[in-house]
């Protein structure tokens, strides 16, 4: 058995995601801090989160929110930490606004993000219907283990304002430059539509309204969950 | 390439959470639900649909039908709905649009606007005349908004509220042709192109649709975000893949 958390920023519906993961054979937990344990709060202290982290295959980082106070959501409680949490390489799924959170800051709040790839997060440009609203098609740069089965030009569901921007030059010593697996175009701009680093996988569309396609990538997770 | 969207309007027909189903598996982008039920027990009944929907699809889905109250969108958004459609809510208290989009992001709220040819008097219901307009032999019309399910002339001009509707928060329009809603004679392609050069909002035209060629002369001489259509799937006409082969041919670029 699988068993996933779901980070719950407390700003809305994460039915479809937890129904998602369920349908897929998973076993999903909302947490609403990184001491939550199966069944029940979970230890206070410093060790909270690494022991919490324990009874967990992966974590999600949902897409309903907003960056400001999603983060503080997450970095609230100084004794179980995000990092500690995710320390032994646990996987992340971050989806929209989670995959956001993957970088150190956004235009859509002044609060940092986790840092964890190199680049920020900017508006959608303002000569683009906002938010952006739809089905777009995927070009795929790397595959990587996200994408595995996906097919090149598959159609996915995009409901965002901002999107990520990633340094032209790649930051010495590591791959961090190179995270995007997958773009997409709106007219002449284009997008970065799905990361991955390390243990952080990131999608700027939604897989859990994306149709089979989605279906594939939420399994694909749950694969490296299993790991 | 955000075109290609298409919808299916659920009404009144059949078990929803089977249709919604069928039409997922299909290929369906996105599903409207509208005017779902009346009954005493209606939140109840929505959030069981809602659930039951939800847990069986994975495209979006946008619920609406006598919306008036934050507690309305709450109850349909919190029971798994993507997006909340206000209608007559909205005509009888815009600020709602406002508080909706605060709460829940601009994303999920989608203002429904029934119009229809008035060639009366220009009536001024709020928010200025209206834009005056001329068919095809010559004769003055505006489009006004109605509500109640059509029932009521507002006297409030149909391009003018669907800008409103969008500096207050609106993040889509939906538009239904009440001229053209169960004629099967295509779209409004005029309400639509004002509407749509009104807005900087995705919009989603309705009403009219009797084929699938209608839906691509309605991208075709609109530009319109999207097109909803009803009648020609439940009654099997089409499937819904076969209107986005037909679509596909006809150059639109659509999910297959």
């Amino acid at each position: 058995m699988t068993r996933v958390a779901i980070f719950d920023y407390g700003a809305g519906n994460i039915f479809s995601l937890k129904n998602s993961l369920e349908r897929e054979g998973a076993t999903a937990d909302v947490i609403r801090d990184f001491a939550a344990r199966p069944g029940g709060d979970g230890n206070s202290g410093s060790d909270a989160a690494a022991d919490a982290a324990r009874h967990y295959d992966g974590l999600l980082l949902p897409g309903v929110g907003n960056f400001g106070p999603a983060m503080k959501a997450v970095t609230r409680d100084p004794d179980s930490k995000f990092s500690d949490y995710v320390g032994h390489g646990m996987p992340v799924l971050g989806i929209c606004l989670g995959m956001e959170m993957f970088f150190a800051r956004s235009q859509e709040g002044s609060e940092p993000g986790l840092g964890v790839m190199s680049g920020d997060v900017a508006s959608l440009p303002d000569t683009m219907k906002v938010p952006h609203m739809g089905w777009n098609s995927l070009q795929i740069r790397r595959r990587g283990r996200l994408l595995e089965g996906v097919e090149d030009g598959a159609w996915v569901y995009f409901v965002h304002s901002y999107m990520a921007r990633l340094p032209a030059t790649p930051p010495p010593g590591g791959a961090a430059g190179d995270v995007v697996t997958a773009e997409s175009s709106y007219n002449d701009i284009v997008i970065p539509a799905a990361v991955e680093y390390r243990n952080y996988l990131g999608t700027q569309f939604h897989p859990e309204k994306s149709g089979p396609v989605g279906r594939q990538m939420i399994r694909n997770f749950l694969g490296v969950c299993r790991r | 390439m955000v075109k290609g969207t298409r919808f299916v309007e659920i009404r009144d027909a059949g078990d929803p959470v089977a249709l919604a189903k069928r039409y997922s598996d299909e290929g369906a982008d996105e599903l409207v639900f509208l005017d779902i039920t009346a009954s005493d027990e209606r939140r109840k009944t929505i959030r069981e649909l809602v659930r039951g929907v939800a847990s069986v699809i994975d495209i979006p889905f946008t619920v609406g039908g006598g919306v008036s109250t934050m507690e309305d969108a709450r109850n349909i958004l919190l029971s798994g709905a993507d997006k909340v459609g206000i209608n007559t809510g909205a005509i009888n208290n815009p600020p709602i649009i406002t508080e909706m989009m605060g709460l829940f992001g601009r994303q999920c709220v989608v203002v429904a606007i029934d119009a229809k040819r008035n060639y009366g008097e220009p009536a001024d219901g709020g928010g200025g005349p209206p834009v005056m307009l001329e068919d095809d032999s010559g004769r003055r019309f505006w489009f006004e908004v109605h509500t109640y399910g059509g029932k009521k002339g507002t006297g409030v001009d149909a391009i003018r509220w669907a800008r409103r509707a969008q500096g207050l928060g609106a993040g889509e329009i939906l538009l239904t042709s009440m001229d053209r809603d169960g004629t099967k004679d295509g779209y409004d392609h005029e309400l639509t192109r004002r509407v749509v050069d009104a807005v900087s909002i995705p919009v989603i035209a309705s009403g009219g649709c009797g084929h699938p060629g209608d839906m691509a002369d309605v991208f075709g001489a609109t530009g319109v975000d999207a097109a909803l259509a009803a009648s020609i799937f439940h009654y099997q006409e089409y499937g819904v893949s076969g209107v986005k082969r037909i679509l596909r041919d006809r150059g639109v670029p659509v999910r297959l």
